[in-house]
């Protein structure tokens, strides 16, 4: 398989990487990198257990191939924890119980936080369309819901 | 002492809405599940999988694929000639299919290689010789005279015919003002839990040891399943589980793939990653069966029942797994909810050539729940009554003994039934909303564990082991598995609220099998229960192992000592001693100390002497009512579920967050039963198993779920708590449909109620209404 260089930010971090043409961004991220945090949850663009932030918008990895993201700013759920500490979005998905299996959360928690970004208070509609293609198979989203109003609440993801 | 401490109250640990203890690394992604593990330089394991769905095995030629570089191992049917299944008495499945593969997706070999991209191409190496065999898709294809049998000495395809009769069930009949009978069709469903399944086996060749990281429910069952399939001895054999993104019932049974990936180490010499596909996932199975439930139920015209007759039949897939304790649930839990003078029961659990049922969420409760509550709520209407008075007219009064031997000890189920009725508003909108819009009702229930373990072994059926050190932090170990339903919280919740200490002070070690006691699993929602009572007696020894210490250190008898976790004192006085002091006392000359609590279930829990009594039995039984609001679009046949109004009897809520979540969870798992998911195969081959043909409902379609707790407490329960997870799954379906009935009158006499099948029932409504006018018309014209 073809190889090439890649240069994009993971996590402000700058990385180089040798990635095959056909490589999806999921694998580089958690076979290369070791970003274990993304999650596969299916065989390609069903569950949204892979988003991941590329350049401030959310995106599924298992559907992007690395080799488009050649000077991309990509963020994972990694990133959000500041010196250890959870952000309030992960704040508020670990009080309010928006996690149970914890699989989906991952993926959850960019979603929202990229809604969040653009949106510091949406409403519950804007919410529910925003995390319409991550499932979830434990909380029937109740408290996920919950939790990403609470965030808003506390002043985003941020 | 610690000045600090000194002012701290005792703490309060049960009844405190308690965040998980392992969710700061769920939402920061530090969490490790299985696919997370593999190690650098781990070899790549892959499945060759049955592409029809019955065959005679004529030959597995493996030889070009064993010559490819880069492949380190092949293995077949041939290396595995002991079955394996999680009931001992039903043990039929192979690791590999050996002589005959029964379902399309059966594995047939399997390779380990250096990367992913060789291993595929080794499996395309492998050339099968399969000689077709009649294949059975549904139960009565099977059963029909001159089929093949899928195994042997099964006549008729019966895996397990079930016949029990309790009470005068014909004199029942003959008393009731009202009888009705009716026949539903229910559609098999996955769990499709969020993580795809995988396992990693390291084979350490020089001490002749298998380590397995798995995604079980049951690492007891897996590794004993190990130690079978593989010869080893159980010492040999180390079974570890991480964090598990679900499972609902999926990871009870030893799954193939676990021991294929330990054959695959060991005939490899060394460590194999084995990723499933969520393909593969969706057809290892496991899930509810397609089910056909005819019903009869007899009320007085006051609505008392006088006696049910059910007849259930399950297409049970390929293999036993476990069907047979699935049939008796089905029937078993007819009772525990309402009292019932006199009941038959028929239940027949068939195989077929499709991927093996098993365990799932209210496990073998489900479909017969929803045509027992369809049809008290049709009786209702005929009879005159409101749904909720039928249910009142039949509540157990605990405690209470049922007519198949279940003991039950607590039961809330009318508070809830209070409850759902006033916040819903059902007095005042039922039967004043718009058409199209409807109010539905009903109930469920399900056991704490079951009362007698699938191996009976002797054994407590639950063990905690606590360790206590010089740092003063208290190591929980514990061999239950969180999966999610936070088990861990709940345990370490009940060992501080024994020992009045902060959580802080505890950490919880789980599944780890040279570390941790056996644990019977996390199923049948026994965890709480009765890993709960062992953590109670674990922490009363702790506590009792620390009051003797301060004893001996304050120069007092144990008895005046006032036990107050960061400190503790002589009763009646000022002398006070904190719990490090307490800790150093404890520890001198003893070293660090290990205590432990264990639990069984009381002997009169443990059910009947009849065939098949154990199944259905249990300490606790856990109820629940709920209402559902539907908006039935009559042009679409699409059903809208507007809210939902639930009320959850769990004894106690340990932790009311966390009883929340579960109650919510099973609500919404409910919701996706009753309105879209469904498993679909054609000539056997599964056409929906991926998460976009299996429907499952997304966050935009999701109701909001009023939840409420009702704590009827239970003698048996820790704290008086019963089980949170399961109960309330069931009465969603009959609730659902209850609606829709509401809504535009019509029943549906299948699930799920997808679109397709509303809007047909609705057409067929319409024509045979056109029908009906049309022939009274002509009628009318002949007069």
């Amino acid at each position: 398989m073809a190889k090439r260089v890649l240069s994009f930010v993971v996590n402000g971090r700058l990385r180089e990487e040798a990635v095959g043409d056909s490589t999806l961004l999921l694998d580089l991220l958690r076979e290369q990198l070791g970003l274990t945090g993304t999650k596969r949850g299916c065989d390609g663009g069903e569950c949204g257990a892979c988003t991941v932030i590329v350049d401030g918008r959310p995106q599924l990895s298992c559907l992007t191939l690395a080799a488009r993201c050649d000077g991309a700013h990509v963020e994972t759920v990694e990133a959000l924890a500041a010196g250890g500490r959870m952000s309030a979005l992960q704040a508020a998905f670990h009080e309010k119980l928006g996690t149970q299996c914890g699989f989906c959360t991952p993926g959850m928690i960019m979603a929202a936080e990229a809604l969040l970004r653009g949106n510091p208070a949406p409403d519950e509609a804007t919410i529910r369309e925003a995390l319409g293609g991550n499932l979830c198979r434990c909380t029937g989203y109740v408290k996920i819901i919950e939790a990403v109003q609470a965030a808003a609440a506390a002043g985003g993801g941020r | 002492m610690n000045p600090e401490a000194k002012r701290l109250p005792p703490a309060k640990s049960v009844g405190v809405r308690q965040p998980l203890v392992d969710g700061v690394e769920k939402v920061t992604g530090a969490a490790r599940y299985t696919a997370d593990l593999a190690p650098r330089g781990a070899l790549v394991g892959a499945i060759l999988r049955s592409p029809v769905a019955h065959a005679r095995i004529r030959g597995v030629d493996t030889s070009r694929a064993r010559a490819m570089p880069g492949v380190r191992a092949v293995v077949t049917g041939e290396d595995c000639a002991i079955p394996y299944g999680v009931i001992p008495i039903a043990q039929n499945e192979f690791p590999l299919a050996r002589d005959r593969v029964r379902y399309c997706g059966e594995p047939l070999a399997a390779v380990a290689a250096d990367d992913a991209a060789t291993a595929q191409a080794a499996l395309a190496a492998i050339e099968l010789d399969l000689e077709p065999l009649p294949a059975y898709f549904d139960a009565k294809s099977a059963r029909a005279e001159g089929a093949v049998q899928l195994h042997e000495g099964k006549p008729g395809n019966l895996e397990r015919a079930v016949e029990q009769t309790f009470g005068d069930v014909d004199g029942g009949f003959a008393k009731a003002d009202l009888v009705r009978e009716h026949a539903f069709h229910y559609a098999e469903v996955n769990h499709a839990m969020m993580e795809p399944n995988a396992a990693v086996a390291h084979w350490d060749a020089e001490r002749g040891r298998l380590t397995l990281h798995s995604v079980t429910q049951v690492p007891y069952y897996v590794h004993l399943a190990l130690a079978r399939c593989l010869q080893l001895d159980e010492s040999a054999i180390r079974v570890v589980k991480p964090f598990v993104g679900g499972g609902f019932g999926h990871r009870t049974e030893t799954l193939n793939f676990e021991v294929i990936a330990g054959l695959l180490a060991r005939a490899a010499g060394g460590t194999v990653r084995l990723e499933l596909s969520r393909e593969e996932t969706f057809l290892t199975h496991r899930g509810r069966p397609e089910t056909d439930v005819r019903m009869k139920i007899g009320l007085t015209k006051t609505g008392a029942i006088t006696a049910i007759e059910a007849e259930v039949v399950q297409r049970g897939g390929a293999y036993a797994g476990y069907g047979l304790v699935t049939i008796l649930y089905a029937g078993a839990l007819l009772h525990a909810i309402y009292r019932v003078p006199a009941s038959r029961y028929h239940g027949f659990r068939v195989y077929s050539n499709t991927p093996p049922n098993g365990a799932m969420r209210g496990h073998g409760s489900v479909d017969v729940r929803h045509a027992f509550e369809t049809m008290l709520d049709t009786m209702a209407g005929e009879l005159g009554l409101d749904p909720f008075a039928v249910r009142r007219a039949n509540l157990i009064d605990a405690p209470h003994r049922t007519i198949n031997d279940l003991q039950v000890n607590s039961c809330g189920l009318g508070e809830c039934l209070d409850i759902v009725e006033r916040r819903s508003g059902w007095r005042e909108r039922r039967g004043k909303l718009p058409r199209g819009r409807g109010l539905g009702m009903a109930c469920s229930h399900y056991v704490s564990g079951s009362a007698k373990p699938v191996h009976w072994t002797g054994e407590p059926h639950a063990v905690i082991n606590l360790k206590l050190d010089f740092d003063g932090g208290i190591t929980v170990l514990t061999g239950a598995s969180d999966i999610g339903q936070g088990s861990s919280t709940l345990i370490s919740q009940a060992v501080a609220e024994v020992l009045r200490l902060p959580m802080s002070r505890l950490t919880v070690f789980a599944n780890d099998s040279v570390v941790t006691p056996k644990d019977n699993g996390s199923y049948s929602s026994r965890v709480s229960f009765m890993v709960g009572n062992a953590a109670i007696r674990a922490a009363d020894e702790m506590k009792r192992v620390l009051v003797a210490a301060a004893a001996r250190r304050l120069e007092v008898s144990p008895d005046d000592v006032e036990w107050n976790g960061e400190h503790c004192r002589v009763a009646g006085t000022d002398r006070e001693l904190g719990y490090r002091d307490v800790v150093t006392e404890a520890l001198r000359d003893a070293g660090t100390i290990t205590v432990k609590g264990t639990w069984s279930t009381p002997p009169e829990t443990q059910g009947g002497s009849f065939r098949g009594a154990a199944v259905g039995t249990s300490a606790g039984f856990s109820y629940a009512a709920e209402v559902v609001e539907v908006e039935v679009d009559e042009d679409t046949g699409m059903v809208r579920v507007v809210q939902v109004w639930v009320a959850h009897d769990c004894g106690r809520a340990i932790n009311p967050l966390a009883v929340e979540g579960q109650v919510q969870g099973s609500v919404w798992m409910g919701m996706g039963q009753a309105l879209c998911e469904e498993t679909q195969y054609l000539d056997g081959l599964h056409v929906r198993a991926n998460l976009l043909d299996y429907r499952m409902p997304t966050i935009v379609e999701s109701p909001p779920i009023d939840t409420s707790i009702v704590e009827a407490p239970d003698p048996n329960g820790p704290f008086g708590a019963k089980e949170a997870g399961e109960g309330s799954l069931s009465a969603f379906l009959p609730a659902l449909t209850n609606a829709i009935a509401d809504a535009i009158g019509l029943r549906l006499d299948e699930l799920p109620a997808s679109p397709d099948r509303v809007l047909e029932a609705i057409v067929a409504r319409r024509r045979a209404e056109r029908v009906r006018r049309t022939a009274k018309a002509a009628a009318q014209e002949a007069d």
